[in-house]
């Protein structure tokens, strides 16, 4: 490290223009990861003061109208803002073109523009919460959406509008890239497994966010203008919405999940020193998730009044989205069999992940069981199934991914004691704040209740005391993570021994990625050769 | 302390303990998948630490016959729940013949039930124990969903539409009814009790709480009111067709087709006249939209359905 300074992306210029004006996806991965950290904690504090409501039956923080404007903001703020653009925007724009030897995305612009979308769109919905808030649900279930609430719908709505554009034109850069800019020698099923989920979710990207700009534009005109598409005394129809909104949400889990899964791919490979079990069935599992996905958003209405067939074949098709999801676990475990196993930080959450996206799994099958959805529907059993998916599985795979990639981003390490107590601190938070739900569920708490009957005090008050665990758990490596940068201590190109394109260029990278253009000669994972075997860089200029 | 900690919902119909078994059925199938996972990943992570940093591991490809094995036999599993749950939700959707018929309307942020006899009731629910109740819903304003935990039922209840949902309670007591369905600022206020009653208790209730006017007669004297007679004569030589004898049959429409005179039918036909006409008679009925509450909407159907047993019981004699 003596000698002449290394030139790498982040000191090749300086300033905030430099910045704001990058087409670096290393760069805009930056963007997105403090911006999405920003909305993380704005969600989270909406999250601590719901959590403090419910610490007793009565209402006596906030009064119930305000109470149901945090839990909309907490939800608005997390889905859209946080669990959606995490993964792929902060860990898929500075990993892909790296993971597949190119030296950016397809569209560098494009891709500084989809931030810019983004950042309008979240200044909306701040806007909207800054004005007074928005008190629908994150689901916006007409008609109180569109005609009865007295709160800044339009406004909110407007925001996530905006955004979506932004997951569009990501994904759409995504497949191009992944598609066109792939190094010699990468074929298809020499791809990570972190390529292959962000490709599916890229899809679903594409498919799936149209449909609920649509439905939204919808619910902003018929607010405005009474078009009567949802209002029922205008012979509009209210289940109407429900339909065209979880035609995109429910894939919006999904969205969550599958690059969580491409990360935790990535971590049990690196720390096991593995090919991941069953590779090719890992690989078309993720494409599965993402077609079925779009078959199965009629099981938010086994209660809505649709008809029982349309219940039937909902259920039989969430039955069957379980099965990939089933099989991706199986072969995670498979892969430590007989592996090199190490436990740091990045391999603590890879595990915890595989334990809650466990449970989260199995609780999904509940609820796609006609009969018993029925009883748990809208109460805090979903409410603490989705988290389990969504907080546990994504926020889990997304802080094992930070940590893994950190000295690549950084080029710095940070202190490996702080984040294994991290890692613990935050599975056990999450535990004790969500599984004591299922049971609140089952007892029959509804879900979005600011008061409730006093016997479900008890378990009320275990999870908010698991949620104060969790947030020291997400504030530690806040702390540590920061203090690395000057700290830390300096990361050599590969300081885990993985495999992988991106572990052969410096930590951090220069700006275009590697020097000269690799060539690859097998496929991810190749654990049985060095490095040397698996990647060659020729003399060729990188073009 | 412990009385505050339950842990299980009491079991107050002939739904929950069916309920239940799938509760039971569900967790232990999950209990042993995720049992299995976490063994292995725990013998593995023990059995296969890193010892030294020079470590190579031996690679596996995988396994064709363990991924179908793995992959047919949650299929299986699944499809077990899938044919459980899905007999469980037809019944919970099929009411039975001979129930009791109750009205109910919900409203931000209250629950009105009317009784056929003609008492009405809010945020509370009376009815007899070890006999089936039909509950037909609808919505004034957002939509609601009607919950009550110890039956292990819900249903929404829409605007401009027809729900129903049934339970059979098996013992007296009173059980926490809930709005799941968030609905507005008081969402969490919409909480009534329905009280099962042993059925002479429900007999004397009914009797202390008597009006002296059914659901039918309401109805009745709402048609007359609104002047519904005018057009619809005992026979069909008004400007528009008989009612009696129509609920629940089908009836064929101008310009082909034909559609179930059940609660919606009506419903709309009020509302919207010119949505489903009857075949061979003019469009000429004016919409009673603005007229007739929900409330209102339902005595007319109430008194509509009891024409429908005098004519059952004129064909008999």
């Amino acid at each position: 490290m003596n000698g002449e300074r290394r030139e790498h992306y982040l000191n090749v210029n300086y300033g905030v223009r430099s910045w704001l004006l990058t087409t670096d996806h290393k760069r805009i991965a930056w963007l997105y990861l403090v911006s999405i950290t920003f909305f993380f904690f704005v969600g989270g504090f909406f999250a601590t003061m719901i959590r403090l409501e419910l610490l007793t039956p009565q209402g006596d923080l906030v009064q119930s109208e305000t109470y149901n404007k945090l839990f909309t903001m907490h939800g608005v703020t997390m889905v859209f803002f946080f669990l959606i653009p995490a993964i792929p925007a902060v860990l898929g724009n500075f990993l892909i073109p790296m993971m597949i030897g190119a030296r950016d995305l397809a569209f560098p612009r494009l891709n500084l523009a989809s931030w810019y979308i983004f950042i309008v769109g979240g200044l909306f919905t701040l806007a909207a919460s800054a004005a007074g808030g928005v008190d629908t649900g994150w689901t916006f279930y007409t008609p109180y959406s569109s005609i009865y609430s007295n709160t800044h719908v339009a406004l909110t709505v407007v925001g996530i509008f905006v955004t979506g554009f932004s997951s569009i034109l990501t994904g759409l850069n995504f497949i191009v890239t992944i598609h066109k800019m792939r190094a010699p020698g990468l074929t298809w099923f020499r791809l990570p497994l972190f390529v292959w989920s962000h490709y599916a979710t890229s899809v679903i990207f594409i498919l799936g966010t149209p449909v609920l700009a649509i439905t939204l534009v919808l619910v902003g005109l018929e607010r405005i203008f009474g078009l009567g598409i949802f209002d029922p005394a205008r012979g509009g129809d209210p289940v109407l919405f429900q339909h065209l909104f979880w035609f995109y949400s429910h894939p919006a889990v999904y969205i969550m999940i599958l690059p969580a899964m491409g990360v935790v791919s990535e971590l049990i490979a690196g720390f096991s020193r593995k090919r991941i079990f069953g590779y090719t069935f890992v690989a078309f599992a993720s494409l599965a998730i993402a077609v079925i996905g779009f078959l199965v958003w009629g099981h938010h209405m086994f209660v809505s009044g649709q008809s029982v067939h349309a219940g039937l074949v909902f259920s039989l098709l969430s039955f069957l989205v379980a099965i990939p999801s089933a099989i991706k676990v199986f072969n995670w475990t498979a892969t430590l069999y007989k592996g090199s196993i190490s436990y740091d930080a990045p391999m603590l959450y890879g595990l915890g992940f595989i334990g809650v996206f466990t449970i989260g799994g199995l609780t999904g099958l509940f609820l796609a069981t006609l009969g018993f959805d029925v009883h748990v529907h809208d109460t805090y059993f979903v409410v603490a199934h989705f988290h389990y998916i969504m907080v546990g599985g994504s926020v889990m795979a997304y802080l094992g991914g930070i940590h893994y990639w950190w000295p690549k981003m950084t080029g710095r390490i940070y202190p490996e004691i702080w984040a294994r107590l991290a890692a613990l601190i935050v599975f056990l938070g999450f535990n004790l704040t969500f599984f004591p739900q299922f049971v609140l569920g089952y007892l029959g708490m509804p879900r979005r209740y600011h008061i409730y009957p006093p016997e479900f005090q008890v378990l009320n008050v275990m999870s908010s005391a698991g949620a104060s665990i969790l947030a020291v758990g997400y504030v530690l490596p806040l702390v540590y993570l920061i203090w690395s940068l000057r700290y830390g201590a300096v990361a050599g190109k590969n300081p885990w021994g993985a495999r992988g394109l991106e572990w052969e260029t410096g930590s951090p990278p220069p700006t275009n990625n590697f020097d000269t253009t690799p060539r690859v000669t097998a496929g991810a994972y190749a654990y049985e050769k060095e490095p040397g075997e698996v990647y060659s860089f020729g003399k060729t200029a990188h073009v | 302390m412990f009385q505050n900690l339950p842990l299980f919902p009491e079991q107050a119909s002939t739904m929950a303990p069916r309920v239940d078994a799938l509760l039971y059925f569900l967790t232990a199938v999950s209990i042993f998948f995720a049992s299995l996972i976490f063994i292995f990943i725990v013998v593995f992570a023990v059995k296969y630490r890193r010892r030294s940093d020079a470590e190579k591991a031996p690679q596996i490809e995988g396994s064709i016959p363990l991924e179908i094995f793995w992959s047919v036999v949650p299929l299986g599993i699944t499809m077990v729940m899938f044919i459980w749950g899905a007999l469980v939700y037809f019944d919970m959707s099929s009411p039975p013949a001979g129930a009791l018929e109750i009205n109910l309307v919900g409203r931000q942020w209250m629950w009105k039930a009317q009784h056929a006899e003609g008492q009405s009731e809010i945020n509370e629910l009376h009815v007899p124990a070890g006999l089936p109740v039909r509950l037909t819903m609808t919505s004034e304003d957002v939509i609601h969903s009607y919950f009550v935990p110890a039956f292990r039922i819900k249903m929404d209840v829409l605007p401009a539409r027809y729900t129903t949902i049934w339970f059979h309670p098996t013992k007296a007591g009173e059980y926490r009814l809930f709005c799941a369905e968030y609905c507005g600022t008081l969402h969490s206020g919409m909480i009534g009790r329905v009280v099962v009653m042993e059925p002479a208790d429900y007999q004397r209730w009914l009797g202390e709480g008597a009006t002296g006017t059914s659901m039918a007669e309401a109805g009745a004297e709402l048609f007359r009111r609104l002047g519904c007679g005018v057009c619809h004569r005992a026979s069909d030589t008004g400007q528009g067709p008989a009612l009696a004898g129509l609920f629940g049959k089908s009836v064929k429409l101008e310009g082909g087709g034909s559609a179930l005179a059940d609660e919606g039918y009506i419903r709309e036909s009020i509302l919207e006249p010119h949505a489903k006409v009857v075949a061979g008679f003019p469009p000429v009925m004016p919409t009673f939209k603005g007229l007739v509450s929900e409330d209102g909407i339902l005595q007319i159907i109430a008194y509509l359905k009891s024409l429908r047993k005098e004519e059952r019981a004129r064909a008999e004699r």
